[in-house]
């Protein structure tokens, strides 16, 4: 750390290009902004309210970057009533709000090329796979969605990306369970895994790439004050020790959130 | 023509304006957005003898107006600090000041001697984190180990040493008090106050370690009381800190009787915080004609 660092962030103002309701509190918004240059899979936008009285930004992972229109895509869940991404869901095309991004490390999709894959999202974590789908050039892209009931979300846009799978909690769609029984049920296999979703869901997936000794990464999920390496509020227990500390606590939001799957203690 | 610079202590500072430890790494990730020459100092996450792994996570929640963390002074230790951080932020034309952080008298001592051979500006000595179970605040909340840890950490440091208040105590002025008794050369105040949120949901603490420290714009008119109650119980410089967002909050603690002030938590609300802050001051100063920072004080108008 000899360099003097150039100054080349900043928070920024961008407007509201669209705001829909995907499903029963799924949101996606697009926004203009230049992240979409340089927006990774996987990649997340540190996203502002315009309520004074909420400092810290809500991490929201980018579910399409659109280089050529300089717009990117996030898809959120309202959390509750009078929450931060509540107020998000009130805004509309023409408003404003402050962003900073894309921020963290993203999915390292150019390793996928001509490899069997396997992508997997997992409720909120579904968003961010779609990027990643449409970037991806493997062989067979093989596309595992999980939902916690027939409410489901992009599906029509996996499936211009690939082949789709679905599981659903209730089993009102596709496979009844998670997302692995839906691997299990259609027999998939992989040379590769790319996952985001919940820490269970995250754990499953980890045994089963362990097991079979197949390379996969996860995008972990934290609570963050910062959002770019700063504060040390979002750790993840790290087998190697981390850059930062030297204690094996790697940062979601800057050394992750994508991480080899045998590098986390999840 | 509007002159920044302040007197701390003997250092001085290009502008009255710094950051608070634990909000800004050791500047790294913050000179992505800024440039760390605009800050009077920048002053670094607290420093240990020996690498800190922290709390388990979660380790963070925002409040209404404000946040609480339970970071658990998660550091590399002093070595990785003096080869690594020391010389990065030497590049830039501001002040260091390191925080220092020990779980008994001799690391703290320790961590104080090893840098009296660094380049570094000031020393800042934390005995008021909330989140660590040994040391810190421990030293903190009663005069007599205050003034004790001082006196000793004194012997040792061959920079000016500033005392890190904490809040959670009875009588701001008996602390203030008892750390210039020990030789202390400045007092900074306040780190942040304990708190507890639990999520109803899950009936559980939503912080890992239970109880965490409040920061951020809820907290700012406590901390502009406990300045104003310090600057006015001692002789040496009080570094005023708590919930400054923007400059009208830093010159209230201008006002309150601080030499200087720290941004904080307002960092995470925008990473040019900080020296947007320096600029407000600026203009404040320019609006009412003052020519030097220590003329803004209470009665002035």
């Amino acid at each position: 750390m000899a360099e003097k660092i150039e100054v080349r962030k900043k928070k920024e103002r961008v407007p509201i290009l669209s705001q829909e309701m995907l499903a029963d509190g799924i949101f996606s918004m697009w926004i203009k902004t230049d992240a979409a240059r340089s927006a990774r899979p996987g990649q997340f936008m540190s996203v502002y309210t315009n309520d004074g009285s909420k400092l810290l930004p809500r991490p929201i992972s980018i579910c399409e970057a659109d280089e050529e229109r300089r717009r990117v895509r996030i898809v959120y869940r309202v959390t509750g009533e009078d929450t931060g991404t509540a107020q998000l869901s009130h805004m509309k095309a023409g408003d404003s709000l402050s962003v900073i991004g894309p921020l963290g490390n993203g999915f390292p999709y150019e390793k996928a090329r001509g490899r069997k894959v396997l992508l997997l999202g997992g409720g909120i974590g579904v968003p961010p796979i779609l990027e990643l789908a449409r970037r991806i050039e493997s062989v067979r892209k093989q596309i595992v969605v999980g939902y916690r009931d027939g409410n489901t979300f992009l599906e029509e846009s996996f499936r211009q990306n690939g082949e789709v799978y679905i599981s659903t909690e209730d089993g009102s769609a596709g496979t009844k369970g998670n997302v692995m029984d839906a691997v299990r049920e259609n027999g998939l296999c992989a040379e590769m895994i790319f996952a985001c979703g919940p820490a269970p869901m995250l754990r499953a997936i980890q045994q089963y790439a362990k097991e079979r000794e197949i390379e996969c990464y996860l995008s972990l999920e934290e609570r963050m004050a910062c959002g770019i390496g700063a504060c040390l509020g979002c750790v993840c227990r790290s087998v190697e020790k981390d850059a930062h500390s030297h204690v094996h606590n790697k940062r979601v939001c800057k050394d992750g959130p994508v991480f080899l799957s045998s590098e986390v203690e999840l | 023509m509007v002159d920044m610079r302040v007197d701390i202590a003997g250092v001085e500072w290009k502008n009255p304006v710094t950051v608070a430890s634990g909000t800004f790494g050791s500047g790294a990730e913050f000179a992505e957005f800024i440039d760390l020459s605009r800050l009077g100092a920048v002053t670094t996450k607290g420093v240990s003898a020996v690498p800190w792994e922290g709390n388990p996570a979660p380790r963070v929640a925002e409040t209404p107006g404000g946040m609480m963390n339970a970071i658990g002074l998660q550091n590399p230790g002093i070595d990785v600090f003096c080869e690594r951080d020391i010389p990065f932020l030497r590049q830039y034309d501001t002040n260091i000041i390191v925080n220092v952080c020990g779980k008994t008298e001799e690391e703290y001592c320790a961590v104080v001697e090893r840098l009296a051979e660094e380049d570094v500006d000031m020393l800042e000595i934390n005995i008021s984190c909330p989140n660590v179970k040994e040391g810190g605040i421990a030293f903190g909340q009663d005069p007599k180990a205050a003034q004790a840890i001082t006196r000793a950490v004194k012997k040792y440091a061959k920079q000016p040493v500033i005392m890190k208040l904490s809040p959670n105590v009875t009588s701001i002025p008996d602390m203030a008090r008892a750390v210039e008794a020990g030789g202390a050369d400045a007092v900074s105040l306040i780190n942040t106050l304990t708190g507890m949120k639990i999520d109803i949901d899950r009936r559980a603490f939503l912080l890992a370690n239970g109880t965490g420290g409040v920061s951020g714009p809820a907290i700012h008119p406590i901390a502009v009381r406990m300045v104003y109650e310090a600057a006015h119980a001692v002789g040496i410089p009080v570094i005023g800190m708590g919930g400054i967002s923007t400059a009208r909050d830093a010159i209230e603690m201008l006002l309150a009787g601080a030499a200087a002030v720290s941004v904080g938590t307002a960092s995470f609300h925008d990473p040019a915080a900080s020296v947007k802050i320096v600029e407000g001051i600026k203009a404040y100063m320019e609006k009412y004609g003052f020519q030097k920072v220590q003329e803004v004080k209470l009665g002035t108008g």
